[in-house]
Parts: C-alpha cells; structure tokens; sequence
C-alpha cells in the first residue's frame, strides 16, 4: 500500500539534509511525499504507452490557468459575452494566443484522453482491482464532454449559438422529462442570456469542481491498485521487476508534455484560433456543425427521426454508456494480452471505425451537397471577414437610449432641449438617470399620465419641493414637449 | 496483503531495473545520478514554465501595456465660426468615453467664450457650487446659475453668490481647424479646480 507510511527498512536511508529543507520537511513531510510520489513502482518497467495520463493531468491545470486568466476580460451575457471575446481575440496583448491555447486545449484534451482510454482498455488496465478507478476514469470523460459542450456556447458567435441550439434540442428527444430538462438547460424555453448564465456556472464551477474531486479520486485509486504494468503481467498479483516512477518514466511523460506545449503553441502562432460574427438568432440560413469531436454524435442524431427518435438518442447510448461502465465487473478474466482478447477488441474497433466513419460521412455529406457547401463556405467567409475587422468598442446601452430619443420623437427632441436648457438635467441627470440631488425619471411613464405629470410640474408635492424640484412655469407646448421627452425615458 | 508482499522484496530486485546504469558505474551513486536530474528537471522546468508565463503576464498586464480607458477630445465647432464672438455661445459636444470593451457616448453643454487675454476657451456649463446647468443671461451680460444664484463673467470668473470658485475651463486643442475639448468633471464646494473621475 504505496500511501501507508513505510517501515525504515522499505526506503534506501536518506543523506542527512540541513537548513530550511530540513526544517521545511518536519513540518510538512514533504520529503516522503515527494518520495511517495517519484518512487511508485511500475511492474516491468517505465514505457511511453503509460504517458497520457500525466499528459492529461498538464492539459487541464493549463486549461484552468488559461480559463482563469480569459475571465479577467470575459462577461457571460448575451448582451457582452461577444464584444468581450472579440476584444481578449482583438485588442488584449496575448489575447488570441491564450484563447487559442484554451480552444486548441480542449481539442488535444479530447485526443490525448482518446489515447489514455485506448492504451487503458487495449492493455486491459481496468482489470484485476480497479473497477473504481475505471468508473472515476469514465466520469471524467463524462465531464471532459460536458467542458467542451458548455465551453463551446460562450464565446456566443454564429457557431457556438447554433451549435448548441442543436445540442440542447437534441436532448429535447428524451421522452416525457427531455422538454423540461432542455428548458433547464437552456434558463427557458429559448436560448438567451439565462442560457450563456447557466452554461458559464457549469463551466466555470460545477463541472471543474467535480474535474478536481474525480482527478483526486482516480489518481488515489491509480495509487491504491498500483500501476498495471505491461500486457503480460498479471492484473493481481505483478511479478515483474518494478522501476520506480522516477526518474525514467518521469522524463518520458515530460517529452509528451514538452511535445504538447510546442503543439499547442505553434498551432495558436501560425493558426489563430476564429471567432465568427455575434451570435444572430434571426439567422434562419445558418447551418450549425459542432466542433470536429462532437461531429461523430451529430451525424449519428440525424439517423433518428420521428417515433423511432428515442432509440437513437436515448436507448442506444444508454446501453453503450452503461456497457462502457459496467466493462470491468463483466470482464472478470485476468487475461490481458489484446491478442487473446478477440471480442474487446473487436468491440473497441467497432467503436472507434464508427465513431471515425460517422465523422467522415458527416464531412462528406457537407462537401457533396452544393447548397450546404456553399452556405458552410459562406459561413467560413462571414469568419474571415469578421476575424479581419478591427476591434469596435460596445456602445452603451444608456447612450443609445439617449440617441435613440432624439431621432425618434421630434416632440421628444424638442422636449430634451427643453430639459437640458431647464437644468432639469443637473439634479435627474443626464437622460433622467437619477443623482444624489432629485431621483430617476426612467420608466416614469409607468406611474403617471401626462396629466399626473403636468399637474406634478406645475404644483409639485411638497415632498418634491423639499427636495427643491421648482414649479415648472412653461408655455403649453413646451411643457408637452418636455412630458413627452420625461414619458419617453425608458 | 498482496501488496505488502510486494513491498517487503528486498530493495536490490525491486529496484534492479533502475534504467540510469547505475549499477555500471560504481563511482556514481543512484543517488546523486537521481538528485543531478532532479536539479536538471528542476532548471528546465522553472525555464519552460518562465516562458509559457511571459503570455499569461502580458495577458493581464494588458492595462499597463495599453491604455484601456479613455475620454476622446470632442469637437465643439470650427474655429472660424467663434472669430467674430462677443457673448458667450452654448455648444452640445458629444463625448465619446472608451471604457475597455464597450462606449459610452454622452451629451454636454458647453460654452465658447474668451478669457480676458481675448483668446478662445471653453466652459464646462456645469456650475461649480452643485452641479446644476448656468444658463447665459443675455440681457445682464452675466452667467446666472437658476438653482442658487451663482453669478459668474462672460470670461467665467466668480461675480457674487455662493460659489467657491469661478466657472471651469476645460482643456482645449486646436486639429485641422477644429476647436476640440476633453470634457472633465470638477469637485463641487471647493475653490480650486479638482478633477474628479
């Protein structure tokens, strides 16, 4: 039990350390840790077939660094989730490069989890003892998805609108409780600025904080059972000759992170990452396609139409998700040899020739069908153009209600001058917003008529007269004017 | 406990196949061969994670880097239109103010007038004591505020009434024959001119 402290026997005995090392380690033992850490022993020795997990484990702290640094510009709202990507893509220093390596991220996220699963279930690394490793692996698949799926939506352009609008219909599919749960999703029964709010919690609380907790949990089960070494081994009881973790498996692990970091890097150099224009839900050309991982299950929903919707989309991944999680507990036998193993295997290249034979066909149905190919080449052009424009500031919205008045209502034109000129303006503010001096005028409308408020104007209350609110003495027009512009606040 | 049997083998064939040929050279403990990579690892490590940190850092030092917020000059007219002023005019400028990703653009009233070297300056309209709008007073020739009774010169210098201080110049410049002001607010109830905001 590689946790449990050891006997002094267990450990080759130390040098003896001096100074704030050693004083550093008494209080906080960080030298058996450490040791615990490095010293794991791995049956057979270090390979690079072990390396996607530490792999994994680099991709999300950089995926949470990345994360954390993007929301110090980033706004979840339908009204600003756009402008404040298109400005960290546009106008922040680095911008583009840190939202490249967080888009780009998620993508070698899915890949890399794709090799670990692959390496798991070929080298039969669920068996023997680790049922629970292989479920809190399959949990955090569940919840590398549901990143990409949430994560998606925020940048809320033509792409990551429609993308999820499909997203969330297709859970509409699910019998009696799908409606309900797509308007859960989606904060109502259209998506909005309630469903960037919810998609953000998720993203940036609920599903990171279980990514932490099932990290914690697979990597002390990892531990627990041990490492379960080469194809040859037995899954219970190894026998080879172990090596510990450190130093060469350690440096193995390094090159696969060193090889994503200069990945990841060039691609966000030389391929920066798009944002499309703002999301345009009026839009009705816009032909939604998912990011390339999801394209597999985006090909297979549109197999199922109509009575028999709720095969495709409910029962089949429901028999294939739970035969996925039940594998170790149906798969007793110590047999780990792929070779030996005809039915896994066969079943794992089913899977993964599916999966790959749905995206392509996706993609070439995209390609042979002229009006879809010429409205996904448009949709493509739309980005360029957009991603070529410099970076525009967001107006106001209180500018634009200010503007807005003006153009609109010649009487409420006239009336603003009138407010303006009055000083009207120097206790409600500019706009009627309201100062320490008089209260707000917007939405004024809602609580009197335009006689209520000539006669207010004319005698104001002794209330407003404390507050010194002057009666207005106006030539009738002028007091029109003026009622139609305060009525016209909104 | 399977494990524990596993655990107690002695350290030579648990450790056997260490992979760094430390058993090959005797005058080189696995040790030290361990704690020189470690130190290497450590090198490399602090360097690469220096490098991935500079974007990070410019990132969120973009503020410093870069101005983020901003208040444009405004244009009040062409010079050639206050050549031949005498009173004071009212002038709505529009004031665009860039504030990272979003605008604001808001209207003020201001006045063109000439200080007492006659040259062009411009006035806020916001009247120094409580902030309320001084309209111009033709006929007296004066600046009166309608909420407290502050008088103020064409020029904009202090007459009578509860105020500290005169009305506000704000910072003019001249572009391609336009006459641009920053519009700035100023602390109301004191007698020197304090930015605010």
């Amino acid at each position: 039990m590689s946790w449990a402290p050891k006997n002094e026997s267990d450990t080759p005995p130390l040098p003896p350390k001096k100074g704030i090392r050693e004083w550093l380690n008494r209080r906080t033992g960080l030298d058996d840790l450490l040791r615990n850490a490095l010293d794991e022993p791995i049956p057979g020795g270090a390979r690079f077939a072990y390396i996607f997990g530490s792999g994994l484990l680099f991709i999300f702290i950089s995926q949470v660094i990345t994360g954390v640094f993007l929301a110090l510009y980033y706004v979840p709202s339908a009204d600003h989730a756009h402008t404040t990507v298109a400005y960290i893509t546009k106008a922040v220093t680095a911008g583009a490069f840190l939202r490249g390596l967080h888009v780009y991220g998620a993508s070698a996220m899915v890949v890399v989890l794709f090799l670990h699963l692959s390496q798991t279930f070929i080298y039969g690394s669920y068996k023997g003892r680790r049922e629970l490793l292989w479920l809190s692996g399959c949990a955090l698949f569940g919840m590398v998805l549901a990143m990409a799926f949430t994560g998606c939506l925020l940048p809320w352009d033509q792409r990551a609108y429609f993308a999820t609008a499909v997203g969330t219909n297709a859970v509409s599919e699910v019998p009696w409780i799908g409606e309900s749960i797509k308007r859960l999703m989606r904060g109502g029964t259209d998506m909005g600025t309630l469903t960037i709010s919810r998609f953000f919690v998720a993203h940036v609380f609920l599903i990171p904080a279980c990514i932490f907790a099932l990290v914690a949990s697979h990597i002390f089960l990892f531990r627990k059972a041990g490492a379960a070494g080469p194809v040859h081994e037995d899954p219970y009881h190894p026998k080879q000759e172990a090596e510990p973790f450190y130093p060469r498996q350690v440096l193995m692990d390094l090159s696969l992170t060193a090889l994503l970091i200069l990945g990841l890097g060039l691609l966000c150099f030389f391929v920066p990452v798009q944002l499309g224009p703002a999301a345009n839900p009026a839009d009705a050309q816009y032909i939604p396609r998912p990011e390339w991982y999801y394209l597999p299950v985006f090909q297979w929903l549109k197999y199922w139409h109509g009575s028999v919707a709720i095969v495709g989309v409910l029962v089949i991944p429901t028999l294939i998700v739970l035969a996925i999680l039940a594998l170790p507990f149906l798969d007793r036998g110590v047999e780990r040899r792929p070779w030996k193993r005809p039915g896994a295997m066969g079943a794992y290249l089913f899977v993964v020739f599916s999966l790959v034979g749905l995206g392509l066909r996706s993609q070439y149905l995209d390609r042979h069908d002229p009006g879809v190919a010429q409205q996904l080449a448009k949709q493509r052009a739309e980005e360029n153009d957009y991603a070529s424009e410099p970076f525009e500031p967001e107006l106001s919205s209180a500018s634009l209600a200010a503007a807005n008045v003006a153009l609109a209502d010649p009487l409420a034109a006239k009336g603003k001058t009138i407010f303006e000129g009055r000083s009207c303006n120097a206790c409600h503010g500019d706009g009627g917003v309201g100062t320490a001096a008089a209260p707000r005028l917007i939405g004024i409308k809602a609580k009197f008529s335009p006689d209520q408020l000539a006669e207010l104007f004319k005698h104001p209350t002794a209330k407003m007269n404390a507050g010194g609110m002057p009666p207005i003495d106006l030539p009738p027009d002028d007091l029109k004017a003026l009622i139609a512009y305060v009525e016209s606040l909104q | 406990m399977v494990e524990d049997a596993r655990w107690s083998k002695s350290e030579d064939t648990r450790w056997s196949k260490s992979g760094t040929g430390a058993h090959s050279d005797p005058g080189l403990s696995l040790e030290s061969r361990r704690s020189f990579l470690g130190a290497l690892l450590a090198v490399g490590g602090t360097l690469v994670g220096i490098l991935m940190a500079a974007p990070l850092i410019r990132f969120a030092l973009f503020p410093l880097l870069r101005r983020t917020t901003e208040l444009k000059a405004s244009s009040v007219g062409t010079l050639t239109e206050f050549s031949s002023l005498t009173d004071p005019v009212m002038r709505t400028i529009q004031i665009e103010q860039v504030d990272g990703w979003r605008k604001v653009v808001s209207e003020k009233a201001v006045y063109v007038t000439k200080d007492r070297q006659g040259n062009l300056c411009v006035l806020t309209s916001v009247c120094p004591h409580l902030g309320c709008t001084v309209p111009w007073n033709k006929e007296k020739s004066e600046f009166a505020c309608p909420c407290h009774g502050a008088k103020y010169a064409a020029d904009g210098t202090r007459v009578s009434g509860p105020s500290l201080r005169g009305m506000d110049t704000l910072e003019t410049s001249v572009q391609d024959g336009q006459l641009l002001v920053r519009f700035q607010y100023f602390r109301q109830l004191v007698s020197d001119k304090q930015i605010i905001g």
